[in-house]
């Protein structure tokens, strides 16, 4: 995305965040919880193939790190992935701190940034020309956080945060392509078959 | 009122509205406690710290609070969030996107400031858009203002959020906690 190119990141790849998202859900081989953001980040989380442990938000913008730092918090032995938009960061940067200051070693968060709300018209963010995501997140207290070069690095820092003694968090450039799919909009069945997927709900 | 709020002996805080809250929060297993401080919520959140029974800690604002006891409820984890009049104002979208539609048992204690002494103007206009918000969505919500009634309420709301798959305010009003006055 060109509004992105003038900042410090600029050195990054710019990928596409479904060919992201289904690299991620690909190496999934242990019942991970993965959390979608609101938005297109949850529509290609959809449509990379739906899994039980995969739970999609339908508003509330901005809590996809925090619904997953409550996971993660529940079952610290399960390893939980949450995918977020830049604009949907902004609106919750606190939780940064929060998620920095209880340091769960299984949560690994992902910052899928286009600079834009693509979903409203691509209208730039007001941090996309000034403001380095993954700088805001080392100053946060997360240490652990990396823009991903390319496709390769971002498989590299997925495979190295499942054994991180802390937090990760991976920024990755994405284009302004819109979502590829489109969830199911039935928020008592995904929460339902996401906490079957957790081991907590037998299904009736 | 002021006198048994600060009185924090284990044996003293069973009789106090602070210690109802710990003690039935305990009893029903809800273990996780993220909250937006308020100056009423000083002993309560003092008190949970102080018990390793509770993971209690602050968050930046009360809907990250809300987001991380719904997640924690998905993974087989009960929580509760504490706040004050002002945080729960800025909760109307998320309760709306996410803990009703999503049948999620969120639990709240509000420190109820706005009303009966307050001496913030915009403090008491945010207290009279609680309600109606509440309202608006079908909320359960009980206002509490006796201490001989507290630990029924508490107790029965969070039963009935769990078993119900519904969210409740527990709305702390300055009859049972003597509030918040202008020289404090």
């Amino acid at each position: 995305m060109n509004i992105a190119a003038n900042n410090p990141a600029r050195n990054t790849k710019v990928m596409n965040r479904f060919d992201l998202t289904s690299r991620l859900v690909a190496k999934l081989n242990d019942e991970e919880a993965v959390i979608g953001g609101i938005g297109n980040t949850n529509f290609d989380l959809w449509a990379a193939g739906h899994r039980p442990q995969n739970f999609y938000m339908l508003g509330s913008m901005g809590l996809a790190f925090p619904i997953a730092l409550g996971v993660a918090l529940a079952q610290p032995n399960r390893r939980v992935f949450a995918l977020e938009g830049d604009g949907s960061l902004l609106m919750q940067l606190g939780s940064l701190t929060t998620i920095a200051t209880l340091a769960p070693d299984n949560l690994t968060m992902v910052v899928m940034d286009n600079g834009v709300y693509q979903i409203t018209g691509a209208q730039p963010t007001p941090a996309a020309a000034v403001a380095d995501i993954v700088a805001i997140a080392v100053a946060s207290g997360l240490s652990n956080s990396t823009w991903a070069a390319d496709e390769e690095d971002f498989e590299r820092l997925i495979d190295q945060s499942m054994s991180a003694s802390g937090p990760t968090l991976i920024g990755v450039r994405i284009d302004d392509k819109p979502g590829t799919g489109t969830t199911r909009r039935d928020p008592v069945q995904i929460r339902e078959r996401f906490m079957h997927g957790m081991g907590v709900r037998e299904l009736l | 009122m002021a006198v048994a709020e600060e009185n924090t002996s284990p044996e003293a805080s069973e009789k106090s509205w602070h210690g109802v809250v710990l003690q039935t929060l305990k009893r029903n297993d809800i273990r996780l406690v993220p909250y937006v401080p308020d100056r009423v919520l000083t002993t309560l959140i003092r008190n949970l710290h102080a018990d390793p029974f509770f993971t209690t800690f602050p968050t930046a604002r009360e809907e990250e609070a809300v987001g991380i006891v719904s997640g924690a409820w998905m993974g087989g984890m009960r929580g509760a969030v504490l706040m004050q009049t002002s945080g729960f104002a800025t909760l109307a979208n998320i309760l709306a996107s996410l803990a009703v539609p999503y049948q999620i048992p969120l639990i709240m204690f509000v420190s109820e400031r706005g009303t009966l002494g307050e001496f913030n103007y915009g403090q008491s206009l945010v207290c009279r858009t609680m309600r109606p918000v509440l309202d608006s969505l079908a909320m359960e919500h009980h206002t509490a203002t006796r201490l001989d009634e507290f630990e029924f309420i508490v107790d029965r709301s969070i039963k009935q959020a769990i078993t119900t798959q519904a969210p409740v305010a527990l709305i702390l009003s300055p009859l049972l906690t003597g509030g918040k006055v202008f020289d404090k």
